[in-house]
């Protein structure tokens, strides 16, 4: 057993090292750091998935004949760990991570030549169809209607916290194409253009203050049925198939890092008085430190099965529970640090494109809207409570 | 970067995880509460048949040149049985001390007989003041003609009574002043040492310690006589990543059980595994138990790392793991229900057994405090 990087993976994290030095840019690093929301906005998203792009790493868990660096997990890991430690901007998952891994799945070869290539290069943006009003944790229940008219399928129905939908030019989601006894089984899964006539979209503001997903409303949207991913009605079998990679994907522990030493560093400043002095502060600054240490150790064990072909099994519904706890966790403590600080209230968005100076240091003003929208993050993806339910019957068999 | 198990580890472990299971029953248990050394010196002696009481010791003085993902295997194992032999104060503390700072003819005298069984060790450290500070010791070594004098009070030395040698730090004196923090080795049965064995909490024994005028030769001295506090915390860290390998097994024991039993006790007509309350508890504690392996892994495998390294890796492991521990020792009682806290089951051995866990060596809020203390600013690994 052996906790270190090999001479070869040391000289790949130097290799990523050296490209994010020469290709992040300091504006762009800044601007990731003054941004409250889960994912960067695409000026910064977009930028940054375009220079992983024209270096041949756009998809980093892609076979390699669809355009994938052809990394081991190994590396696909250390690739994470760097950009989190450089503040590279968090670029929307819904694309690369989600939608990709399916169209590679169970896509056509049409669809894979198409859309694949647009993925990678970042010219495609996309946004997720899952929940809807009425179905959250409960998925299976949605009600989003698509009805085959000839070679179209004819859509109707919503679908809400739809991230970004304000940004992409294409939806993946998951329609009822037939009431079926067991409501999985009326399932399909499609691939829709955001500009087709009759999708509106509504903002929802978050309680941060953030405007990142939105609610669509869909009335009478044509769409090809040769926009559906594989086969009607198993929709939902490619759709818990992505699911499992929005929980598990990735690699958390460094972003978690990086965020800890943000406030690490604020709370060693003297704009908040050295909050670090206050050993309750300190105190929970070590226990959320151990927090992060034991994710890491478990996606390295995760990450170790996988380069050895063994299956890892169903840890990803624990890697993203502890994750959203760790995170709530550290940007609670980023609230008690700044203190009276985080009484200001800044209504303008992005921090980074502000007119005028704030009234508090630019660096505390994402601390309470990241603290106040991390609150999603034991909601979205499956909430916490339906992690238990799958761990008590994946992981204890109940 | 590899964390699956080698051959020669698993072989290890199914071992140590058969010896364990077929020895160390509920009965078995009950009969060691009775025996004077808490412990079975037939089941020692195959200890050191099967080649563990030599494992983490140089090949050099008969061991195996094992490190701590071994004997974190091991532990795991031992954990599992509640094994009470006093293999942490023996074999990761005693030969850790003698191998890291006793001269060669101490090693050569001692190291061999560790290795063959023939001699039990204890550390004589903590004392009531200190509480779990290492570098607090009253405890005062003078220099005599023909060699030292100890006085001082030990408090909770594990296996004190089963030791041979015990390993007693002092803080060496003379007329000008207090010196170095050293070590000193003192047998059994020296005159001016008196001991107060008791049962321990979760098993095996241990003692209290009054050294009154004990006096020692020159050649007791433990090394060369410089500050043995660096040696004491190496190996104290090795001590708690040991234990937070022994607490993964009595954990992972505790959720298999309250599993099991949760599945067949039945109440308002279904299994209580039936209730999302209970599911969910269930989930958080195969969570907390996931976690624990990972952080008693992580200090085993940054044991040599330099002394900040190592040190955050223990207390992050210590604290973290008491954490998870008490959380599973106590919802096993709890799902358990009356029987729980009853001595007629097994869990409240195993409970016990984490309690103690928690206690030795401090608990988590003191190794949180000793892990922020160390950090300054590393957040980056």
């Amino acid at each position: 057993m052996d906790l270190t990087f090999s001479a070869e993976e040391r000289a790949f994290e130097r290799e990523v090292r050296d490209f994010i030095a020469q290709n992040l840019p300091a504006e762009m690093k800044h601007a990731q750091s003054l941004t409250p929301s889960v994912f960067s906005d695409p000026d910064i998203g977009i930028a940054w998935q375009k220079a992983l792009h024209a270096r041949g790493w756009g998809a980093p868990g892609w076979p390699v004949e669809h355009g994938g660096p052809d990394w081991t997990p190994a590396q696909r890991w250390i690739f994470e760990a760097e950009c989190a430690r450089a503040g590279a901007p968090n670029v929307n998952v819904m694309g690369v991570k989600m939608v990709g891994p399916v169209i590679i799945g169970f896509g056509s070869p049409e669809q894979q030549n198409f859309y694949l290539p647009r993925i990678r290069s970042g010219e495609d943006y996309w946004c997720q169809g899952y929940s809807e009003p009425g179905s959250g944790s409960d998925l299976a229940s949605l009600k989003t209607r698509a009805v085959r008219d000839g070679d179209d399928y004819v859509i109707n129905g919503t679908k809400i916290w739809t991230t970004h939908a304000h940004h992409a030019n294409r939806m993946f989601a998951l329609v009822r194409t037939n009431e079926t006894e067991r409501q999985q089984d009326g399932i399909s899964f499609i691939l829709i253009d955001m500009k087709s006539p009759g999708i509106t979209t509504r903002p929802i503001l978050t309680i941060g203050g953030d405007h990142e997903v939105n609610q669509v409303f869909f009335d009478d949207v044509r769409v090809p049925v040769a926009n559906r991913v594989g086969e009607e009605g198993k929709g939902w079998t490619y759709g818990k198939y992505l699911l499992e990679f929005e929980r598990g994907s990735g690699i958390a522990s460094a972003k978690l890092r990086e965020a800890l030493k943000t406030v690490s560093d604020l709370a060693e400043s003297e704009a908040t008085g050295r909050a670090i002095d206050d050993p309750d502060i300190s105190m929970r600054m070590s226990e959320i430190e151990v927090d992060i240490d034991t994710l890491e150790m478990t996606e390295l064990r995760v990450l170790s099965a996988l380069q050895t072909g063994q299956n890892p099994g169903a840890v990803s519904s624990l890697l993203k529970l502890r994750n959203s706890e760790i995170r709530q966790a550290v940007t609670r403590l980023g609230v008690d640090v700044i203190g009276h600080d985080g009484l200001y209230v800044e209504p303008m968005r992005p921090f980074y494109k502000l007119n005028e100076a704030p009234g508090i240091p630019e660096e505390m003003l994402p601390v309470v809207p990241e603290y106040l929208n991390s609150r999603a993050y034991t909601i979205f993806g499956g909430s916490s409570e339906i992690q238990r339910d799958i761990i008590a019957k994946m992981v204890l068999g109940l | 970067m590899d964390l699956t198990l080698s051959d020669e580890q698993r072989l290890l472990r199914e071992s140590a995880e058969r010896f364990v299971s077929e020895t160390y029953t509920a009965d078995h248990r009950r009969r060691m509460a009775s025996e004077p050394l808490g412990f079975s010196n037939d089941l020692w002696k195959q200890f050191a048949e099967l080649g563990w009481l030599a494992l983490p010791i140089a090949e050099e003085y008969g061991g195996l040149g094992g490190g701590a993902v071994e004997i974190g295997i091991l532990m795991e194992a031992f954990g599992r049985g509640l094994v009470s032999e006093p293999y942490l104060s023996t074999v990761v503390i005693g030969a850790g001390l003698i191998g890291a700072c006793g001269s060669e003819a101490q090693k050569q005298a001692l190291l061999p007989k560790v290795a063959d069984g023939s001699l039990c060790l204890a550390f004589a450290h903590s004392e009531r003041a200190a509480r779990f500070d290492l570098a607090e010791v009253s405890t005062t070594a003078w220099k005599t003609p023909n060699g030292w004098r100890i006085d001082g009070r030990k408090t909770a030395v594990l296996d004190g009574n089963a030791a041979g040698q015990i390993i007693v730090s002092a803080q060496v004196a003379d007329d000008n002043g207090v010196g170095d923090l050293c070590l000193f080795l003192v047998p059994a049965d020296t005159a001016g040492l008196g001991k107060r064995d008791f049962p321990r909490l979760g098993g095996g024994r241990a003692c209290n310690l009054e050294l009154r005028g004990v006096h020692v030769g020159a050649d007791a001295l433990l090394g060369d006589g410089g500050d043995a506090l660096p040696v004491i915390e190496a190996v104290v860290d090795r001590a708690m990543a040991a234990l937070g390998a022994e607490a993964v097994g009595i954990m992972q024991t505790l959720l298999d059980q309250t599993l099991e039993y949760t599945k067949i006790r039945k109440q308002f007509g279904r299994p209580l595994s039936a209730n999302q309350v209970i599911r969910h508890r269930l989930a958080d504690m195969a969570m907390n138990c996931d976690e624990a392996r990972s952080m008693a892994l992580r200090a085993a495998l940054m044991i040599d790392a330099e002394p900040v390294a190592r040190g955050r890796a223990a207390s992050g492991a210590k604290a973290k793991i008491g954490k998870c521990a008490r959380f599973v020792a106590e919802q096993s009682v709890q799902l358990h229900g009356a029987m729980g806290v009853t001595e007629e089951l097994d869990i409240g051995s195993y409970f016990k057994r984490l309690l103690a866990f928690d206690t030795l060596f401090g608990g988590s809020a003191h190794h949180y405090r000793r892990h922020a203390a160390l950090g300054g600013k590393t957040l980056h690994t």
